[in-house]
């Protein structure tokens, strides 16, 4: 990432708060939202921006999020530009509302801040609250830090308000140690965001002087064409995914790679991917063995949906051994991503040994530790010893 | 007063695929003539969506769409938001919905929306059970009817819990204007329609919708069978509006409960034991209709 002192003002802020001023520069016009751990603090730095007339909004204390996502909806259709944020269970319980809104195809643009889902009962971080909603018709991004949490908010509009795409779309914060982390924070101009994203007109919104009907009854003999305009909408999606990070970065400076980032991955014989907060720790576990001269590689998974599949056919003859982190698991098989990346690396023919490594379910900390744990058993199967395709990583007893 | 040559020829709802004698169609198109073009209809998954929204034959000359069947109070909130975020102040925002859909599933977004004030119509056609799903209960299923998961047999008598009050749960909620009707007295209904208008805020519609087809009676009978319930007590016709009810139709003397109970198959297997529990049931609700609104 470059920064550019010049544009915005740098503050220190949590991941939470950066995304409420992230949101904040996008003006949206409502904001129907339902207060949930971790993700409140957006919740009530939004309502006292509104309160000190720092932001014009209607900001609605909808009573549940099946309810946030309804007003959120309802908005949408007159052709509102619409915020909202949530977590874990609370997504889980808009899940229907989400399925209504990508099928509407209203570009709503949502903060989740991933936390695991009860029961056992527990606010930390993972990401299998969203993964669950992976076939929500949604697009998905996960963000590293705070500062690429307050730029995806913005881009996530310009993404999804692209006529080419009019698709929802879901950032993603792993709880606590992005949204309640402190860091310094670049927030932008309102000028330059005002240039970046010019008020929405939806060609997708109510029009008294055309009366259409929305998020209609499509029978039989009509619903697949439906699901086919979706489909090709998200296909469309990884295009103006590149665009809009071109024109961000082109405009603010800070430039994240679209889809995926790799980092060190050029020469790489051993490459570990995975996505959100573990970037940071495994960024630096990479360069301390880059500096023992061991070639390994980093890919930063940024967007879930659309799949980068294209990046991970390419990847699958340049590398020796891949490892493929997953902060979610699907119980009686693996991890989402190992799934979703071992099925883009299997369609080249050749598919090099991966080794999935379930790691930072319910906020247990993935340490460097566990990075170079990770990678050591991957020299061990490149080396041809026996290592399980799928592992627990910083149990509290050995792997059994 | 509403008079009918002030009504509008022009229809905002028709060519709908309704049962023969549902007077759903009837409820939606009395309602759009009062609130006209300037109105979107919001429908949760229902009697009414189903048979008015099915791509590609829209029957709606306004803007119109289904709504996910909890979220009805939410979608309005949302409308009535984002019309107000836009300047257009000149817009009616319209719910209707079921009784499944308003007082099971959609009573909790009903009720926040409700209770935040948002400024919309929400129209709860009643016809006493799922019927769209093929009758099925309701917590708005009267005493005694038999339903498809409330069969009666040998150890049932249908259902039997007595029918929510949905009414006195909008009164609690001091919304600034609620109202029970009957498709069965146009005049009256659209009278409580013209007042949506001019109120502020969330404004709430009770409308019995007899239901052939669930209830089992001759189509032609609707208008009766719907007159009937209020000469029986066993509905009323009431507004609630700057904290007062009003009562708009009192029946001097009731008729016999049998009278609305015996012309429909729901009712047919009740013993007289039976109909004098649902008689008794009217007379309390009637005790205190008496003792605190009359």
């Amino acid at each position: 990432m470059k920064h550019d002192l010049a544009v915005g003002q740098l503050d220190f802020l949590n991941g939470d708060e950066a995304v409420a001023f992230g949101a904040k520069l996008c003006r949206p016009q409502v904001i129907p939202v339902y207060p949930i751990t971790p993700q409140t603090l957006v919740v009530e730095k939004i309502a006292e921006f509104v309160a000190n007339k720092q932001m014009t909004c209607a900001y609605i204390h909808v009573e549940s999020e099946h309810s946030a996502m309804g007003a959120a909806m309802g908005a949408a259709m007159v052709g509102a530009r619409v915020f909202t944020a949530t977590s874990s269970q609370g997504l889980a319980y808009m899940h229907e509302m989400l399925h209504y809104v990508s099928g509407s195809r209203f570009p709503v643009v949502m903060m989740n801040a991933n936390r695991t889902l009860a029961a056992p009962w527990n606010i930390f971080a993972d990401q299998r609250d969203s993964i669950a909603q992976r076939d929500t018709g949604w697009i998905q991004v996960y963000v590293e830090n705070g500062q690429e949490a307050l730029d995806m908010i913005i881009q996530a509009y310009a993404i999804a308000e692209d006529e080419r795409v009019y698709t929802p779309v879901m950032v993603n914060l792993d709880g606590y140690v992005v949204t309640h982390t402190y860091e310094l924070v670049h927030i932008p101009d309102q000028a330059l965001v005002d240039e970046f994203l010019p008020p929405f007109r939806s060609q997708n919104a109510i029009d008294f002087a055309h009366p259409r009907s929305f998020c209609i009854t499509a029978p039989t003999d009509w619903n697949m064409e439906f699901r086919l305009q979706q489909q090709q909408a998200m296909e469309r999606s990884k295009q103006v995914i590149a665009e809009v990070d071109k024109k961000f970065g082109a405009k603010f400076g800070r430039y994240y790679g679209g889809l995926v980032e790799e980092y060190k991955v050029a020469d790489a014989e051993v490459v570990l991917i995975a996505m959100g907060s573990v970037i940071g720790t495994a960024r630096i576990v990479i360069d301390q063995w880059r500096n023992r001269g061991q070639k390994v590689g980093l890919v930063k998974l940024r967007f879930l949906r659309p799949f980068p599949q294209e990046y991970f056919q390419g990847l699958s003859g340049r590398v020796k051994a891949i490892g493929i982190i997953d902060r979610d698991i699907s119980f009686g098989y693996e991890g989402a991503l190992a799934s979703e990346i071992k099925s883009a690396l299997a369609s080249t023919g050749k598919c090099p040994p991966v080794v999935n490594f379930i790691a930072g379910i319910a906020g247990r900390d993935i340490t460097k530790e566990h990075i170079a744990e990770m990678l050591a058993k991957l020299f061990d199967r490149r080396a041809g010893k026996a290592e399980k395709d799928l592992q627990f990583i910083g149990l509290r007893w050995p792997n059994g | 007063m509403v008079k009918v040559k002030e009504l509008p020829d022009r229809e905002f709802l028709y060519g709908h695929k309704a049962c023969p004698g549902c007077s759903l169609g009837t409820i939606g198109r009395l309602a759009l003539k009062i609130l006209g073009e300037k109105t979107i209809v919001a429908l949760p998954a229902s009697c009414m969506s189903t048979v008015t929204t099915q791509y590609p034959q829209m029957n709606y000359t306004v803007p119109s769409f289904t709504m996910a069947f909890a979220g009805t109070g939410a979608v309005l909130s949302g409308l009535s938001a984002g019309l107000k975020a836009q300047g257009i102040t000149d817009a009616y925002v319209l719910g209707i919905a079921g009784d499944g859909g308003t007082a099971d599933i959609g009573l909790q977004a009903l009720s926040g929306a409700v209770e935040r004030g948002d400024d919309f119509i929400y129209i709860c056609y009643d016809n006493e059970a799922y019927m769209n799903t093929g009758v099925q209960r309701s917590s708005l299923t009267p005493l005694g009817a038999s339903t498809t998961n409330s069969p009666a047999g040998p150890a049932s008598w249908g259902e039997s819990r007595p029918k929510k009050n949905l009414f006195e749960i909008m009164i609690a909620h001091r919304i600034p204007y609620a109202a029970t009707a009957s498709s069965a007295y146009p005049f009256d209904f659209m009278n409580k329609m013209a007042k949506t208008k001019i109120i502020k805020g969330p404004k709430f519609i009770q409308v019995m919708c007899p239901c052939p087809t669930g209830w089992g009676f001759p189509s032609h009978l609707t208008v009766a069978i719907g007159k009937l319930a209020v000469e029986t007590g066993l509905w009323y016709l009431a507004e609630y509006e700057n904290g007062k009810v009003k009562m708009n139709l009192v029946p001097k003397t009731f008729k016999p409960v049998e009278e609305y109970l015996k012309k429909q198959r729901r009712f047919r297997h009740l013993t007289e034991e039976q109909i004098k529990l649902i008689q008794e049931h009217r007379d309390q609700e009637w005790q205190m209709i008496r003792q605190r609104w009359l």
